[in-house]
Parts: structure tokens; sequence; C-alpha cells
């Protein structure tokens, strides 16, 4: 018994030295500033800053190779936190969300055929560009869903996806998951969009979906520069965003729809 | 090829949506999907059947001989079974079915393993550790790494030694109180253990132990009429010979070499063959799907090695048997197994030019 | 010899004994552009022109692609999207046939093969549009020019069409032997070969021996039964199993001196140099518990398969799937607006209860799949890293040598779409590998 104890007791005594001189040997240099980063990011590691995780962001920031204001997750108020870390000022952005540019739920919007397969919206894309008549619109099988970590993204009954404006922090993950590429980064403030990004001529697009844009170009004649019609579809420069509620009734389709974004969190 | 799904039945896979009341459509849609768009037989529900078909002998042998106490047992093995199964489906939202009936041959397996006069509440509980903790908790069916009813078995025999060490000897089934006795392999490592050579002891003979005149669990004793199930299973196609063969053989090699060298203290690799749960377990255990590996070369290592950690567990390890041990260890090793004996992919090697005859 | 892995499916080959009927003409055809492997063609012909049966519609475009021709003779009434059997819509050539079914002056038939030089064969089977017609359509002039470091030494002819169903090929074997073997005698002069081995499946034995018969004197090939397995047709296991030698990954079957050719292929490149006939129809089989009347057509190119439908009696209520070629590998169809391209060697049509749905159920690891795949690849294991979109481990599971047979598919308890799966596996890690390519 005392056998057992004291060599138990030794044995402890000299790993934990032995660890204890390690720990002073071994230790590496660190930049004290990004301990206190990772202390101020939000932690969710979504690659929304494009690096991987937070601990990278912040070692980029420490050594200058990231912007200030690179975290979206974290916003406004991490941007000056981090600003502040780092001694040096920074300019803020508008906050921006994720807009699903579609309408075209089962109710407005036809099926081709019935799909059998994976439910994941990259393979059912795979067969012909989908099972909807309209070959950009939202498939809603959930690919922009799974790898949102906010969990941002509702399935409406109608089966499209839609963003929900609350709780999205603009990481960008929804965007490059859809294979459709109709998930866009939009600034919060702005309220008129183009809910559409069928390409096809006017009759072809009317077939495809009751409320897909026909590019028939009077949203563009009515707004002062604010949309433009490219490839017979509507977009909204956002850079310009027009502010004109009136151009709702303009558009013959609804295609052009209010979509309140903000205020939010911040 | 028939469609087993009946109609209405939603495939897991796309959710359809609701049809569009736009345009009524003239002619139906048609179906679209990758290829293939045809499909054998095999299906899980016909697996799992024929499995339950292959252990009915052997289960049916151990009703006979150990009586109501072992039909209780398999009634609450079996129902402990489906109920947890069904509960953790629905509590998890996981889109299983219970027809697929893999809880219902875990449940019969679960009670083929244990001694016929185990408690009722033994049962529910082993039936609790074997679905819920070693199955659905992994994810269900597919993601569990360890055989469901072994890990129960074994949970059991360490949480309650003594009721999963108390065997009853085969009897008229309708006595309800039969006596109690050892094992076959328990007599051996208690007389060896107490000094005695092979002969003095009085070890169960071979034609007992092939038709199952002996203490066990309830599905372990007769070998024969396992051993018809087996066979069924290899003739189906749902289990491969190399599993049972090199855990058979690697038993009947390590037991057989201390045996020439000293026979006086040890049992001949026959009795080892035919006593303790190696038939129910090198064709019922070790052959789980989910739990062993996917190619050829690495089922027979996988079977060498099941049949290799028994034989050492039984001749110089701490209990009696060891083939639940054996193949958990096994099931451990199944990743690096698969990872070690991928098959060899056309078009890669060296021998790219076998100028052979045509067929 | 006998390649590991492969399936034994229900092969319901009954219209085998269906002879070839012709299809009557149509009033409207849609001629795709892109009907092979490479680059489609350019339009040559304006809206509202007059073209004859066999006239030229669309021009090569580069060195890997081939002409498209009239079916027959009328008006282009449009070059516009037209459905496609791959699924989308793409430029077509549609015309509006005037009955007449005039032959174009222009044809030029070159003779007998045996006097011609391979340089001069090549281009008549260029110029004729001819593409490999057991489904994969690659440009058969590309094929046989293959580089000189990569010589030749055996020609096989593929008569194996291990797809249940399909029975065209079938019946091209009986009914036009002769053909088929001058084709063969054709490309062997093309390419410079000895050695001819002809390979056809055990459950075709009367196509084997008319083969044989019919096999011209000057015509050396030795005519081989092969395994009934699928997939014996892939010409990887073609080569495997006639010659031992197994084509190295990522390679080619030049890489082990082999070249294979459709049976079908070889009728059409002997018809382009004896009569100058472009390659603008071909047999196909329509079949299936799903259509009315199932036969063995020979349909034009460009003919729209509502029409092809209407002519066998039409679906029947119960038809699920209509797919083009068989029903492993083929291409599932939503409209029947779709034409008949070159490479359409069957017209499938399923009932509700020959179907099989594909479930999202696990993976038992059962190992059925790794039995049966011709490629030696563990398809369970990369159906669960594709479900997880793990597609960076795919690569170590080599991925992009599976052949999208469907073998593993057809034996999945599981139902997994793995064929899917796999698809999506390497258009990702396609994807991957260019970013890490240009990083």
């Amino acid at each position: 018994m005392l056998v057992a104890t004291t060599v138990l007791a030794g044995l402890g005594l000299i790993s934990g030295l032995g660890l204890g001189w390690a720990a002073r040997f071994f230790a590496v240099e660190t930049d004290p500033r990004r301990e206190a980063l990772l202390d101020l990011l939000p932690g969710a590691n979504c690659g929304g800053c494009g690096y991987a995780g937070c601990s990278d962001f912040a070692g980029a920031v420490v050594k200058d190779k990231a912007a200030l204001d690179g975290c979206p997750v974290g916003g406004a108020a991490t941007a000056q936190a981090v600003a502040g870390v780092m001694g040096q000022t920074v300019e803020l952005k508008e906050r921006r969300v994720a807009l699903v540019h579609c309408q075209g739920g089962s109710d407005l919007a036809p099926r081709r055929f019935l799909y059998n397969g994976m439910a994941s919206c990259a393979s059912a894309t795979q067969l012909g560009g989908g099972d909807k008549l309209c070959v950009q619109g939202c498939l809603g099988l959930g690919d922009c869903q799974e790898v949102c970590s906010f969990g941002a993204i509702e399935m409406l009954a109608s089966g499209i996806a839609r963003v929900i404006p609350e709780r999205c922090t603009a990481c960008g993950n929804c965007v490059a998951a859809c294979p459709k590429g109709i998930i866009e980064l939009v600034p919060e403030s702005a309220r008129i969009h183009v809910l559409c990004g069928n390409t096809d001529k006017g009759p072809q697009a009317r077939k495809a979906c009751q409320v897909a844009c026909i590019g028939c170009k009077k949203c563009e004649k009515a707004a002062a520069g604010g949309i433009a019609v490219t490839d017979w579809l509507a977009r909204v420069d956002y850079a310009l965003a027009p502010v004109d509620e009136t151009l709702i009734d303009q558009c013959p389709n609804g295609s052009i729809r209010i979509v309140e974004l903000g205020p939010t969190r911040h | 090829m028939t469609d087993e799904h009946p109609a209405g039945e939603q495939p897991a896979a796309a959710s359809p949506k609701p049809e569009p009341k736009a345009e009524p459509k003239a002619e139906p849609l048609l179906v679209m999907s990758s290829s293939p768009h045809v499909h054998g037989d095999r299906e899980i529900p016909r697996i799992m059947r024929d499995v339950l078909i292959a252990l009915a002998p052997g289960l049916l042998v151990g009703l006979w001989f150990f009586g109501l106490p072992a039909l209780r047992v398999l009634l609450v093995a079996v129902g402990g079974c489906l109920l947890f199964e069904w509960a953790m489906l629905r509590a998890l939202h996981r889109p299983g079915r219970l027809h697929d009936l893999s809880a219902a041959v875990t449940g019969v397996l679960l009670a083929m393993n244990l001694p016929p006069a185990s408690p009722w509440w033994m049962v529910l509980i082993g039936a609790f550790v074997a679905i819920v903790i070693a199955k659905q908790v992994y994810g269900g069916l597919g993601y569990n790494p360890f055989n469901p009813a072994l890990v129960a078995r074994v949970l059991l025999l360490i949480s309650f030694p003594v009721q999963m060490t108390t065997w009853t000897l085969p009897a008229d089934p309708l006595r309800l109180d039969a006596a109690t006795g050892a094992t076959p392999l328990g007599i051996l490592r208690e007389g060896l253990a107490l000094g005695r050579t092979a002969d003095e002891l009085t070890l169960t003979p071979a034609w007992k132990l092939l038709l199952g005149l002996r203490g066990g669990s309830i599905g372990e004793v007769s070998v024969l009429a396992l051993l018809l199930g087996g066979l069924f299973l290899l003739w189906r196609g749902h289990i491969r010979w190399q599993i049972p063969a090199g855990f058979l053989a690697a038993v009947g090699i390590v037991s057989g070499i201390p045996w020439l060298v000293d026979a006086a203290h040890h049992a001949s690799p026959v009795f080892h063959l035919l006593s303790g749960g190696l038939v129910l377990g090198a064709f019922f255990m070790a052959t789980d799907m989910v739990t062993s590996p996917v190619t050829r070369r690495g089922m027979l290592i996988f079977g060498l090695g099941c049949g290799l950690l028994t034989a050492l567990i039984r001749l110089w390890g701490g209990y009696p048997e060891g083939v639940s041990f054996a193949i958990l260890l096994m099931n451990a090793a199944t990743p690096l197994i698969d990872r070690a004996t991928r098959p060899r992919v056309f078009g890669t090697g060296r021998k790219l030019f076998e100028e052979g005859k045509a067929a | 010899m006998r390649f590991q892995g492969g399936v034994h499916p229900n092969y319901h080959k009954e219209t085998a004994g269906l002879a070839v009927e012709t299809l009557p003409l149509m009033a409207r055809y849609a001629v795709p552009l892109a009907q092979h492997l490479g680059a489609p063609g350019t339009p040559i012909v304006a809206k509202g022109q007059r073209v004859a049966k066999g006239e030229p519609l669309a021009t090569p475009a580069g060195f890997v692609s081939v002409p498209v021709h009239a079916p027959t003779s009328g008006t282009v009434k449009a070059i516009k999207d037209w459905p496609h059997p791959l699924g989308r819509n793409l430029p077509a050539i549609e015309i509006e046939a005037d009955g007449e079914d005039r032959l174009w002056e222009g044809l030029a038939p070159l003779g007998d093969w045996r006097r011609l030089e391979p340089a001069a064969l090549r281009d008549a089977l260029k110029n004729a549009g001819l593409v490999g017609m057991g489904g994969a359509t690659f440009p058969t002039h590309v094929k046989l020019s293959p580089p000189a470091e990569k010589p030749i030494d055996t020609f096989i002819l593929n008569g194996a069409e291990c797809e249940p169903y399909l029975t065209s090929d079938h019946r091209v074997m009986l009914e036009q032997a002769a053909a088929v073997m001058e084709g063969v005698g054709l490309m062997a002069r093309v390419l410079g070969v000895k050695r001819v081995v002809v390979g056809v499946e055990a459950n075709k034995p009367d196509a084997l021996a008319a083969l044989r018969a019919g096999c011209p004197a000057d015509v050396a090939a030795e005519f081989v039964l092969l395994e009934a397995k699928y997939p014996q047709g892939s010409e990887k296991h073609m080569i495997y199993a006639l010659t031992g030698r197994s084509v190295p990954t990522g390679g080619l079957p030049m890489d082990v001196g082999c070249l294979v050719q459709n049976v079908g292929t070889a009728v059409a490149a002997w018809a382009a140099v004896q009569a100058g006939t472009p390659l603008i129809e071909r047999v196909t089989t329509v079949t299936g518990e799903g259509i009315a009347r199932p036969a063995n057509l020979r349909v034009r190119v460009g003919t729209l398969l509502a029409d092809v439908i209407a002519h066998c009696g039409g679906l029947r209520p119960q038809v699920a799937k209509v797919i083009f070629g068989g029903p492993m590998m083929g291409l599932g169809q939503f409209s029947l607006e779709v034409p008949v391209i070159k490479g359409t060697s069957g017209i499938l049509c399923l009932p509700a209860e020959r179907l099989s749905q594909f479930l999202a159920d696990p993976c038992i690891r059962c190992g059925a799949c790794v039995e049966a795949c011709p490629m030696g690849l563990v398809p369970s294991a990369m159906g669960v890293l594709a479900e997880r979109n793990r597609f960076a481990d795919l690569a170590d599971y080599r991925v992009g040598d599976c052949i999208e047979c469907g073998s593993c598919a057809y034996v999945c308890p599981s139902f997994r779409p793995l064929v899917q799966l796999f698809r999506r596996g390497k258009a990702e890690l396609k994807v991957l590998q260019s970013k890490r390519g240009a990083a």
C-alpha cells in the first residue's frame, strides 16, 4: 500500500515537473493580440471571412493580411472591437443579408417530371437542370439550408427556400451552395427586389412560372437607373437601389416585390 | 424486380411537392432519375427474413430444451427491441421503418445469447442497451461499429455476472423448474483450474454437443441446428464462407497446438469447435454485415482474428468463453481491415498485359 | 477470360425475334447539332432553305467533331433550341419533310474499301458523320486516328449488347452480317491491323454464327463467344475478356494496343464508303412493358420520340419512365419532343411496377456492391463520402475510374442512388482539382 502510494505520487510529481518544463521549453511565440481577438470573434467557424475558422482569421488580422471588418457574422460591433485591439479605426460598411431570387413555389411554377433521387439541389440539377419547368428556379431540396450554420434558411410550404433576415449573418455559404446561383448578398436597407432569376424569353418565362420576369423592361423605363434588364431578366443595381415603391405596380407579373431585410440585431 | 414499396409511400429521397394548380396537364408526368432504372432482388426486409429463417432451427431447439422460461426471454427480447426501436425512431425523427425487421433480428439474436433462466428485467435492459445504446445512438441502422446483441450480452455479463452464468440443463419443455448446471466450457475451465486432467473430467461427448444436450445460452446449444441455418444463409448468399471458415479454422488450430503438445491438460479442438457459442458466433454474430468488413479478403482476416482471440481467451483468458469479446474486438478493427484490404482497381498494378486465352 | 464483378440482370430480350422494320417517313424532324462527344457542328443552312436527304446541315467544328445531315428532303423550318436527350434544350435544325425523300446529288460513293487508302477512308467516315453507335458517340474518324506512339495490333468488334431489353445490335448482326464484316474489314484496313476479334455474348450464338458465315474471305477474324454478364460490352472489359490486357487507369484502349467498335458503327462505316451514305438512320429497339407494340425499328436520326411511340401503338397508361438507351445506363426522358439521335440504341418504356425507387436508406455495408463493381472500387464507402459532401476524400477511392455502369446500385439492398452520388462526386472533384491547379 505504502509502496503503491509512493510510486504513484512520485510518478505524478515527475510528470508534473516534466510537463511544466516542456511548456516552457516548447513554448510558441504568439502574438498576444491574437488571443484577445479570438475572444471577441463569434466563434461560429463558418468560413464567411474566407479563412479556415475564427482562429485562422484572428491570425490573419494580426499579420495585417485580413481586413478588420472581415467577419460578416460579428458585424459592426465586432469590427469596431477588432479595430480597437489592433489600435486602428475601421469604416463601417452596411450589413448585408442573403436573398433568394425566386418566388416560384409549386403553386406558381409547374414541374416537368417527377424527380426520384438524392434530396439535394446540386444532384437534382444534374438531371437536365432539375424538375421545374423554370430551369433557373429554386428546387427547394435544401442545399442552402444544410450549409447555413445559423438556421437562417427555411423551406416554405410551397417548396422553395426563404432566408430569415434576422438570423442571417451574410457568411456566404448559401450563395456558394446554390447550384442555380440565385442567392445574393444584398444591402440590408434595400427594400425593392426582383425575385426571379429566369433568363428565358417572355412567353417561355411565363409558361415556366406565373410570377417570372419576362424582361418587358417596364421597370427599367420607370426607374432612373436602379433596375436594368439584361438577358430577359431585370436586375436591381444595389449601388443605386431604387426607393420608389410604385415600381412594384409597373411589373405586370409581380416579379418585383418589397422584402424587409432590416433593421435587425445590430 | 417487383416494386415492393406500396403505392403512395413516399421515398425518403426526394419529397415531391404538391401539384400546381395551374394548367391541367393532359399527360401524367414521367419519372426521372439517374441510372440504373432497374433493380435486383436484394432488399433489407428480404435479407432480414432469411436471417430469421436461418435462426429458426437453433432457436426452436433451444425453446424445446429450455421450455417456457426461454420463451419468455425471447418474447421480452424481441418485444423490447421493437419497442425501443420504435421509440427511438420517433424521438430522433429518423425515417426508419420497423418493418425492415432489423430490430426483430437483434431481439432474436439477443435472446439466443442469453441463459434460459434470465429474469425479464435483465432481458429488457439488454434490449435497451442493444437498440438504444449500441445502435440508435451511433446513428441507427448501418452506423453502429459494434454488434448490438453482443454489446448487450457483454454488458449484462459484466453487470449481472450471477444471472448471466446460471445455466439450466436441457429438459422436458413443460417442466418449469429445470436443473441448473455448468456449460461444457465451464466444466472444463473449473476442472483444469482445480488441477484435474482432461481425461478425469467427464467432458460432454461430441454427439451431445452436436444435438444440444448441454447447458448454455438459448440459441447456442444445438450445433447441428445452427449449422443448418448457417448453410442456408451461405446458399442464399447473405454471408460468405470466409468469416465462419476463418473463425472455425483459427479456433481449431490455436486450440489444437496445445492439445497436441499436452493432451492431458487441454481439451481437443473438436470439443472446442462444438462447445460454447462458437458456431452461433461464427455463422450469425461475426457475419453481421454492418460490423464486419466488406471485402472477401477482409472477411477472412476478420474471421481468423475472431478465432484467434476466442481461442486465446478460452485457453488463457479470464473467462471460460471468449466468442463475444473476440467478435467485439474484431468489430473495432473492421475499419482498419477495410482500409487495408481494398480491392485492386481495374487498370492498376504492374501486370496489365496478361496475354491469356480468350473465353 | 472472365472479368471480376458485374451482375446478371433479368435480360428481357423478348424483342430479339422481331425483325427490323423501317419507320415510315414523318412530317417533322429535329436534327440536333450535338449528337456526339466533342464540339457540336456549325450550321451551314439557313431558315427556309430546301435540303435533300443526306445533305450536310452542319460542318464539324474542329477535329473532334462531325457533321450532321438531313434525314429526308424538305425545308429548314428553323434553327433553334430544341429538347435534347441530355435533358437540356440545345440547338437543332428543324426540318419540315416534303414527302419526296429525294436523295442529295452531292453524295460521293467511293466503292470498294479495299482499293482505298486509309486517309481517304478516314475522310469518308468523317464526312459521313460517323460516331460510335454503341451509345458513347465518339467521332469514329478520331478514334481511328491513334497517334503514332500508340500502335494498334488488335481490332475488336463489340457485339456484346449486354444491356437488358436491347436487341438492336442482335438484329443487325443477324440481318446485315455481311455488311458488318465488310465494315470490320474497312476499319481494320484504316488501322492497318492484322488481328481482328469479334466478341458476342453467349446469349446470342445465332448472331455469332451469322457473322462467321457472312464474313468475306479476305477478312481474317476470330469469333469468340463471351460470358453473358453485364457490363461485358464495356470497352475495357471487352478488351480484358478477349485479350487479357487491362486498360490502365486514366488511359484509353490504344494504350494497350486495342481498338473497339460497335456493330452498328461497322455497318454505317461500310455504307458511308461503299454508297456514300451519311449517318442518317440507325436501328433502335423500342421495348418495355410500357409500350403497346415493341419493335426493332430502323429510325431516321431526328425523328421525334412522339412519332416513334405513336407508330408503336402508343404508351400504355401504366408507363412511368421513358429511357433512351438501356435500363442500366440509359438517360431518362421527360419530353416526348426529343429526337432520336445517332447514339440512341433503345427506347425503353418502363411501367410503374418495374420501377425501383431510390431511397435515402443508410448503407448496411453488406458488400454486394464491392462484389458487383467491375472496376474494383468500393461503392459503399464512396457513396457514404459523397452523401456527406466529403468530395476530396473520393479521390483516394478513385471515383474517377467509375464507368457509371450501375451494377452497384442494381444490387444495393438499401436502394441508394449510388451512380447519382458518384456523378456528383466526380463533378465536385473536378472543381476542387481545378481550384487546386489554379492556386
